[in-house]
């Protein structure tokens, strides 16, 4: 198991949410002082540094036109992370394919900064949240399309030595694809693909990327791994599904005093309970199905909405969405999440929200990466495989028809 | 009122054709045609009126290269080939809305075999400065500002799931993606449909809902000022969609410009 620590580099400092209708894409810039973002941007930098020097790895995204993540060009931090650090693998996640428009020029900004960090690049690819459409100008419609056209696109860029190739796709067009520099790492750096629904991870599986999901809980998260090995063994990748190839990113708290490690998570929460959006740039035409939408009007919600109106630290952490407290029990509640969802091989620290303030985010980091991750690498190592086997048809009476995972 | 299947190669159509005499083409706006409204059947009454659900609205299929108004006109000539529409006999074509782009698109491509032309609230042209939009993006506002830009009385238009079936519901979501899918960007028009107005030679008419918020008179008199000759006629009580809110004054604002 590798753990990572992630921050979405949040600028916190906001008028009360009472005040504005959305935390991102409406919310004028006026509320964003950059002395102050200058000063967050040292702190988080700083903190990604010391979870490399705790022996965690390193991960960051981007979102754009929002306070919840101050950072909309992850290429750039990656560059910069790049040359703060030795050892850390660097994880990108993602590159939002379906809103930019040149997938050549994410491919040379990929290379450029695996040469950069001398092939520790991890190099994610996601469709990005539907926010994310208004700020970059972007159809919601077909961004499914988009997105495994743009990153086949990359790939054939990264991987084509022998000169000037040619892309003429649906919706990207190049004559000429040459890039330099290549990848540092051959054939080119992971990829990783994250997605929230079972349908999309499939397609992930058949590729035999790292598939990543966010938040999901323990059945949620279930479902996208199960989705994940049935797309894996469909494309005859074999029946056993290497952990390495499936990530889970939770909010992570872990303190030595059960009363800190409670505060900590408590801010934490941050990160659910802040994303105040109007509902227009939540569920944009032609983001999800036209029968999902139909759902939504017949009253469904998604699970994490359900869980943001009445948010707690118990709750997250009884949902799967949160591993936090003293490191006995954040080993408990890991051990018991990996055996539901049929093991994983990477976990990805939320572990800096909002107000959680430098000396908290850092306690948080050194007592997981001491007292928690050492036996994480110990009892799952990288070279167990994840999965379930059916035993006949029981599988449809839940866990319950199910054996264990196959570690 | 019945619908049918035409088949295009490579697209399906749900077509309304009703009623008889010179063939009156109708082309519905973002939201679809509903072939039980009012001046459907009033159309029809006095004309053959043929009205095709859009590519990916209603139960038309969308083929994966369609994504711009122009690409639906194209297919729009082929469905009045199949319908053995004499192409020596000009059409009274009417638009409203996205579909009065789609029947502008039209009229620029096959400016001789169009009779009458009639663009209800029409999108499809920018006219305005760099810096505001010409016509509100829709995607930014709250589902009741966009009811109040649509409707003059939108408490009378009220979306209720629950009265619909999920098909109903799910034709509708489907309209909407379809929607985005061809006016996102640019938003709301071709830039190169104010170039190609001028080739319009069938008498135009404009009409817009005087309370239309999404259409403004400015706008509609630029549009205007780009095809030659055209004229404006303005419906009270109105907002976007001037044919569901007044179908009866819609219906003989029509008919008096059609003269037939």
């Amino acid at each position: 198991m590798k753990a990572w620590h992630f921050s979405e580099t949040a600028y916190p400092y906001l008028p009360p949410a009472s005040e504005y209708d959305s935390i991102r894409v409406s919310l004028p810039n006026k509320h964003y002082d950059p002395v102050k973002g200058a000063e967050l941007w040292d702190r988080y930098l700083d903190e990604w540094c010391i979870a490399e020097d705790e022996g965690l790895e390193i991960m960051m995204n981007e979102h754009h036109q929002t306070a919840t993540c101050v950072d909309p060009a992850a290429p750039l931090i990656l560059a910069a992370v790049a040359r703060l650090t030795k050892k850390a693998r660097l994880l990108i996640l993602g590159n939002p394919i379906a809103n930019r428009r040149q997938p050549v020029r994410i491919a040379e900004e990929m290379a450029l900064i695996d040469v950069l960090s001398k092939g520790r690049v991890e190099a994610g690819f996601v469709r990005g949240v539907p926010y994310e459409l208004s700020p970059a100008n972007s159809n919601p419609v077909r961004t499914n399309e988009r997105h495994w056209e743009a990153l086949d696109l990359i790939v054939r860029a990264w991987t084509n030595t022998s000169g000037p190739t040619s892309f003429e796709g649906q919706f990207f067009h190049h004559r000429n694809i040459n890039i330099w520099p290549r990848p540092y790492q051959a054939p080119h750096p992971p990829v990783w693909v994250s997605t929230t629904s079972p349908g999309g991870a499939t397609r992930v599986g058949q590729n035999g990327y790292i598939q990543a999901t966010f938040l999901t809980g323990f059945d949620g998260t279930r479902a996208v791994f199960d989705s994940y090995r049935k797309g894996w063994r469909a494309a005859g990748r074999g029946n056993d599904i290497p952990n390495h190839r499936l990530a889970y990113a939770a909010l992570v708290y872990v303190a030595p005093d059960e009363a800190q490690a409670r505060a900590g998570a408590e801010k934490l929460l941050w990160y659910v309970t802040a994303n105040k959006v109007s509902p227009q740039f939540a569920n944009p035409p032609g983001y999800v199905n036209a029968s999902a939408v139909v759902q939504m009007m017949r009253g469904a919600s998604h699970p994490l909405s359900a869980f943001k109106a009445n948010a707690s630290v118990d709750k997250a952490i009884e949902s799967g969405i949160m591993f936090a407290g003293t490191p006995d029990q954040v080993r408990a509640q890991i051990a018991r999440f990996y055996d539901h969802v049929g093991g994983f091989g990477h976990l990805l620290n939320m572990g800096q929200a909002g107000f959680l303030e430098h000396d908290e985010t850092v306690l948080g980091i050194r007592t997981f990466a001491r007292e928690v991750y050492p036996w994480l690498k110990e009892t799952y190592p990288d070279t167990a495989v994840s999965g379930f086997e059916s035993q006949g048809g029981a599988a449809a009476n839940g866990a319950a028809g199910w054996k264990g995972p196959l570690v | 009122m019945a619908t049918r299947k035409v088949s295009l190669p490579g697209v399906d159509l749900e077509v309304f054709d009703g009623g008889s005499g010179a063939p009156l083409i109708f082309l519905h706006g973002a939201s679809g045609l509903d072939a039980g409204s009012p001046f459907v059947g009033a159309l029809a009454a006095r004309r053959r009126l043929i009205a095709p659900s859009h590519p990916g609205f209603g139960a038309s299929s969308l083929p994966d290269w369609v994504d711009a108004p122009p690409d639906i006109a194209h297919i729009h000539l082929e469905l009045f080939d199949a319908l053995g529409i004499d192409p020596s006999q000009p059409l009274d074509l009417v638009g409203c809305s996205l579909g009065g782009w789609i029947a502008a698109e039209i009229a620029v491509l096959v400016p001789a075999r169009i009779r009458r032309l009639v663009l209800v609230g029409p999108v499809g042209v920018k006219t305005g400065p760099i810096d505001a939009l010409d016509i509100p993006d829709i995607y930014t506002l709250s589902a009741a500002a966009v009811d109040k830009c649509l409707y003059h009385e939108p408490a009378r238009w009220k979306l209720d799931p629950a009265s619909m079936t999920d098909k109903q519901l799910e034709i509708m979501v489907r309209n909407r993606e379809t929607t985005a899918l061809l006016t996102w960007e640019p938003w709301m028009h071709n830039p190169k449909l104010r170039h190609r107005l001028h080739r319009v030679s069938a008498p135009t008419l404009f009409i817009r809902g005087e309370s239309d918020g999404l259409v403004s008179a400015e706008y509609l008199a630029r549009y205007a000022a780009l095809v030659p000759g055209a004229t404006i006629s303005t419906i009270a009580a109105a907002g976007h969609v001037p044919h569901i809110e007044q179908p009866e004054a819609f219906v003989r604002t029509v008919f008096d410009f059609l003269g037939a």
